[in-house]
C-alpha cells in the first residue's frame, strides 16, 4: 500500500477550476513536492487530502484510508501545516505544542524525540508568545506541531515561501531527516531551486499536473538543445535575441541569457550549448 | 545609468528603544539604476526602506531622496516616489482604468493628464483589452505589472520595489523584469528587494544587509570576485551565515 494514491480528483469553486483532474502516488519515506506558482491548486490539493475540503469527483486515499469516507482516521494520522502561521499567537512555544500534543491525546514527552532536533533550535524562547517570534522560529514551532502525535504523513504547504535563502536550506536539512526517520512527506514551493531536494516531484500550473518525475528524470527529458549567452545589457541582448527568427524561446536566468531554436536552425560556432536546470525544464513545459 | 545621484544616504540610523534597526548605513543610488536591496529576514530593510520613502524619520544620520531631506522634506518624497508594496493593494472592486484614475487624482494629476497617461500605459502595455475589467478578476502576474504601472502612474523619479515577483510563475516573473530593465532605461531609478538570488544578478547594483548594517555593496560581478563566489545565492549565503537576528 502506497501512503498516498490520488486518482483523477478534481475541484472547482464556482466558474474556477482550482485541481483538474490530477492523479499521482506517493512512495512511503519519500519527499514529494509540489511546484509550481501561486494558483496552480497545490493548497487545494492539500486540503482535500487532509480532508478539510470534499472534492468535486475523484478519489484519493491516505495510508490506505479514503478521504471521504474514512476522514477522522485520516485527521489522527496525518500532520498539517498550513501555508499561512495558525498556530496561537497569545500562546508560548511550550503552550502551543502541547496544545496540540492534547488535542491528539498524546504527551509531549511520549513524542518529543521525533521533533528533539528541531524543538532544541527554539526551546530556548519556550515561555515566549507565538505571536513574537521571527519567520524561522515560527516555522520550526509550526512543523513541531504539526509532527507532535506521531503523523506517519505530513503535508507542508509552502513552508519556505518568504523565507530567506539561508533559512530556506536550514529547513529543507530538517525535512531530509524526518524523511530519513521513515515519515512520507508532501511539501509544496514556489522555489524551483527546492526541487532537487524533494525525491519526486509534481510540476503543476493552473490546476493541473504538467509532469512528474525525480529531479533526475525530468532534466533528462528535456529534449531540446539549450544555449547560454553572456551580456552587458540584459535589455538590449534580450530585445535582440527575441527579434532573431531562429530563436525560440528565450529569457534571463541570472547574469546569463537562456535561449533555445526553432526546429531545423543550425547553432552558430560560437554559442554555448549548457545542460538545462529544473527552472529551465519548468518554463518549456509551461510556455 | 548616470552619474547623478538620486538616493544619498550618510550613517542612516532607526532605534526603536535599545534596538537598532539600521545601523548608521552609507550608500549611493544613481539615475536610471537598478538598484537591488538585499537581506536575511530581519536585517533592516523594511525599516531603511520606510525612511527613504519618507514613512518613518531617522534617528540620526542624513539622506536625501530625488533631491528632498528625509526629515524636512518627507512629503516631497512622496511626490517624487513610486511605491509597490509586496501585498498587493489596488482596490479590487475598481476596474483597471478606476485604479489608474484613482492614483493618478492622489498624486494630484489633472483629469487631462491622466486620460493620456492611462491610454498610454495601456497600449504600452498591451492591456487595452483589460480597461474595462475589475482588478480583482485579473490573474497574479497582471496584478503585479498593473500594481507597478499604477506606482509609476506620475512619472517618478524613483520606483521602490518590495518583493514584486512572489508567486508567479518562472516565466512571468522574466516578463515583469523586462518591465524593469525597460523603465530603468528610460531614465527612471527602480530600488528593489526580492528573496529570489537570481534576480539579483539582474541589478547593476546592489547592496547586502546583515543586522541592521550594510555589509557588502557593489556590482554582482564585483560581489563574486570579492566573495570568491560563483553565484550570488553563495554570497548571500556567505553574509547571511555570520547574521545575529531573525526577523
Amino acid at each position: 500500500m502506497k501512503p498516498i494514491e490520488v486518482i483523477s480528483l478534481s475541484k472547482s469553486y464556482g466558474k474556477v477550476e482550482a485541481v483538474k483532474s490530477v492523479s499521482f502516488e506517493v512512495e512511503r519515506g519519500t519527499i514529494f513536492g509540489l511546484i509550481g506558482p501561486d494558483g496552480a491548486g497545490k493548497t487545494t490539493i492539500f486540503r482535500m487530502l487532509t480532508t478539510l475540503l470534499t472534492p468535486d469527483s475523484g478519489e484519493a486515499r491516505v495510508e490506505g484510508m479514503d478521504i471521504l469516507k474514512d476522514y477522522r482516521a485520516i485527521r489522527a494520522h496525518v500532520g498539517y501545516m498550513p501555508g499561512r502561521f495558525s498556530l496561537y499567537q497569545d500562546l508560548s512555544i511550550e503552550e502551543n505544542l502541547n496544545f496540540f500534543a492534547s488535542l491528539f491525546q498524546v504527551s509531549v514527552e511520549e513524542n518529543m524525540h521525533l521533533v528533539e532536533p528541531i524543538y532544541k533550535q527554539i526551546e530556548p524562547f519556550k515561555k515566549r508568545r507565538a505571536g513574537k517570534l521571527s519567520g524561522g522560529m515560527k516555522q520550526k514551532l509550526a512543523l513541531c506541531c504539526a509532527m507532535i502525535h506521531k503523523p506517519t504523513v505530513v503535508f507542508l504547504d509552502e513552508p519556505t515561501t518568504g523565507v530567506d535563502a539561508v533559512s530556506r536550506s536550514e529547513f529543507w536539512d530538517m525535512l531530509a531527516q524526518l524523511r530519513d526517520s521513515g515519515i512520507t512527506i508532501v511539501v509544496s514551493t514556489p522555489y524551483m531551486d527546492e526541487a532537487s531536494r524533494c525525491d519526486k516531484i509534481a510540476f503543476m500550473k493552473e490546476g493541473t499536473i504538467l509532469t512528474t518525475g525525480t529531479p533526475n528524470e525530468i532534466l533528462s527529458a528535456y529534449g531540446k538543445r539549450l544555449f547560454a549567452m553572456e551580456s552587458e545589457n540584459m535589455y538590449l541582448s534580450l530585445q535582440q535575441l527575441q527579434a532573431d527568427e531562429r530563436v525560440d524561446l528565450c529569457y534571463s536566468f541570472g547574469s546569463t541569457i537562456h535561449f533555445t531554436l526553432r526546429d531545423g536552425v543550425q547553432a552558430e560556432k560560437n554559442w554555448a550549448e549548457i545542460q538545462p536546470q529544473i527552472e529551465d525544464c519548468y518554463i518549456a513545459l509551461s510556455r | 545609468m548616470t552619474d547623478e545621484k538620486i538616493i544619498s544616504v550618510r550613517e542612516l540610523t532607526k532605534q526603536f528603544g535599545d534596538f537598532t534597526a539600521v545601523d548608521h548605513i552609507s550608500f549611493d543610488v544613481y539615475k536610471g539604476e537598478i538598484f537591488g536591496f538585499l537581506g536575511a529576514n530581519g536585517a533592516g530593510k523594511t525599516t531603511a526602506m520606510r525612511m527613504l520613502c519618507g514613512l518613518s524619520y531617522p534617528t540620526s544620520g542624513s539622506g536625501v531622496v530625488a533631491g528632498f531631506d528625509v526629515y524636512r522634506q518627507a512629503e516631497q518624497i512622496k511626490r517624487h516616489i513610486g511605491y509597490m508594496p509586496q501585498k498587493f493593494a489596488l482596490y479590487e472592486d475598481l476596474t483597471v482604468a478606476e485604479n489608474m484614475e484613482l492614483y493618478g487624482g492622489i498624486y494630484g494629476m489633472s483629469r487631462k493628464v491622466i486620460r493620456d497617461r492611462i491610454d498610454e500605459l495601456l497600449a504600452k502595455l498591451d492591456f487595452e483589452s483589460e480597461r474595462n475589467t475589475l482588478t480583482g478578476e485579473l490573474p497574479l502576474g497582471w496584478k503585479q505589472k498593473l500594481s507597478f504601472t499604477v506606482a509609476s502612474i506620475h512619472k517618478p523619479d524613483i520606483i521602490f520595489l518590495d518583493e514584486p515577483t512572489g508567486g508567479v510563475d518562472p516565466l512571468t516573473r522574466r516578463k515583469f523584469w523586462e518591465l524593469i530593465f525597460e523603465t530603468a532605461y528610460e531614465g527612471t531609478t527602480v530600488f528593489v528587494t526580492t528573496h529570489y538570488m537570481d534576480e539579483a544578478e539582474y541589478c547593476n547594483r546592489l547592496s547586502m544587509m546583515v543586522d541592521g548594517r550594510i555589509k557588502a555593496l557593489g556590482s554582482p560581478k564585483q560581489l563574486k570576485e570579492q566573495f570568491n563566489a560563483p553565484d550570488m545565492d553563495m554570497v548571500f549565503r556567505i553574509l547571511a551565515r555570520g547574521a545575529k537576528r531573525g526577523d
